[in-house]
């Protein structure tokens, strides 16, 4: 699926830069993303140290099994290949929290530490667990109640009402995880039935 | 008044965290420094780990979109997200929104800039600038990080979690603004 898309991204990219005759678009554009992205990951080593650091300190006062225990009872159900204990919970939980409340260069790192807890338990396979896919569906679906940046950019084109958008955007990102967390429910379950899981 | 005590928790939420979370370990005997440094130590490998996914997705979205595909593929979608309500102008956001925040957010400022906050254009890319995320950021990184190639249902559920939020964000917004 992956390789298709990133195929055809690319691909269509570069038929259409020959037909409209501007090739050397391809040269650049490409050239320029390769370096900028080495300097996002770059810019997310300190931030990843800050919160990596952060939450080593959580992690070894009982913090993250603490609130794993907490929110039990709804990620058990999330997340039923996942023992009810398993500090992969924790991290969890601190990354949607991080989401919802809009903390974005918070979430990563903790949503990193979440993927390798639950890597753990997929037993370093190269495919992706059913925890993993249900994480990810939450994750990126997930509602964030301030939209800040996007508050910040309507305050600064003078609009009157710049929270406006707060609303509609909670209603469009909650029908979108309703779906998600529903399809990805589907699939767990086909894929039991499935000849492979 | 909802939305200013959410303005002050997200201004408060890192510098609490960042206060509790050691004086916390500390009570439990944590070494606190120490166990902050060896959490740190990790930042460095998970961060390069990722480069290589995140170079290959952004010299495909990047060609993608300087060539002009994208425009001819909004150009092609055209006839079929008018019929539903959707503003030409509004596409190419729609379809850059799985695939590059700092892409997206360029052009939502843009549409401000040209028609306005409050106008009806303005008002959708802000709502579908504030609704999902990034999915090819989040699936490459995270899957990345750790070493995941095959990302099985992943995919399909992310893309239709981002079109069901680009629907609803338009019947949403020709409900209210319109």
């Amino acid at each position: 699926m992956l390789n298709v898309i990133w195929l055809l991204l690319l691909a269509s990219g570069i038929v259409i830069a020959a037909i409209n005759g501007n090739i050397e678009v391809v040269t650049e554009a490409a050239l320029s993303a390769a370096q900028g992205a080495v300097k996002v990951c770059f810019d997310l080593i300190g931030v990843m140290a800050l919160w990596l650091g952060i939450m080593k300190i959580a992690e070894q006062g009982g913090l993250i099994a603490a609130l794993a225990k907490l929110v039990r009872p709804v990620m058990i159900r999330l997340f039923p290949s996942v023992p009810p204990k398993h500090p992969a919970m924790g991290a969890i939980i601190l990354n949607i929290s991080a989401n919802v409340l809009g903390l974005g260069n918070a979430a990563t790192p903790m949503g990193l530490k979440a993927m390798q807890e639950l890597q753990l338990l997929n037993k370093g396979s190269e495919e992706a667990s059913e925890a993993m896919c249900t994480f990810l569906a939450l994750n990126t679906s997930c509602v964030t109640l301030i939209p800040a940046t996007i508050i910040g950019v309507r305050l600064s084109f003078g609009s009157a009402n710049p929270t406006e958008i707060v609303g509609p955007c909670i209603f469009a990102t909650s029908t979108a995880m309703v779906i998600a967390m529903s399809l990805d429910w589907w699939f767990r379950k086909k894929s039991r039935w499935g000849v492979k899981g | 008044m909802l939305l200013s005590a959410l303005t002050v928790i997200s201004r408060w939420a890192i510098p609490l965290l960042l206060l509790l979370i050691p004086l916390y370990g500390f009570f439990k005997k944590v070494p606190v420094y120490e166990a902050f440094v060896a959490g740190a130590e990790e930042g460095f490998s998970t961060a390069v780990k990722i480069i290589p996914f995140l170079a290959g997705m952004m010299i495909a979205i990047s060609v993608f979109r300087a060539s002009g595909a994208m425009d001819y593929l909004a150009l092609l979608l055209d006839p079929l997200t008018t019929k539903i309500g959707a503003p030409s102008e509004i596409l190419p956001l729609a379809i850059m929104r799985p695939l590059s925040g700092s892409g997206v957010l360029g052009m939502a400022t843009e549409l401000m800039r040209i028609y306005g906050p409050e106008s009806f254009i303005g008002r959708m890319a802000s709502v579908m600038q504030g609704t999902t995320d990034t999915t090819f950021f989040v699936l490459t990184v995270y899957f990345g990080s750790v070493g995941i190639k095959k990302y099985r249902y992943a995919v399909i559920t992310g893309l239709t979690a981002d079109i069901t939020g680009f629907l609803a964000s338009l019947y949403i917004c020709n409900l209210l603004f319109r």
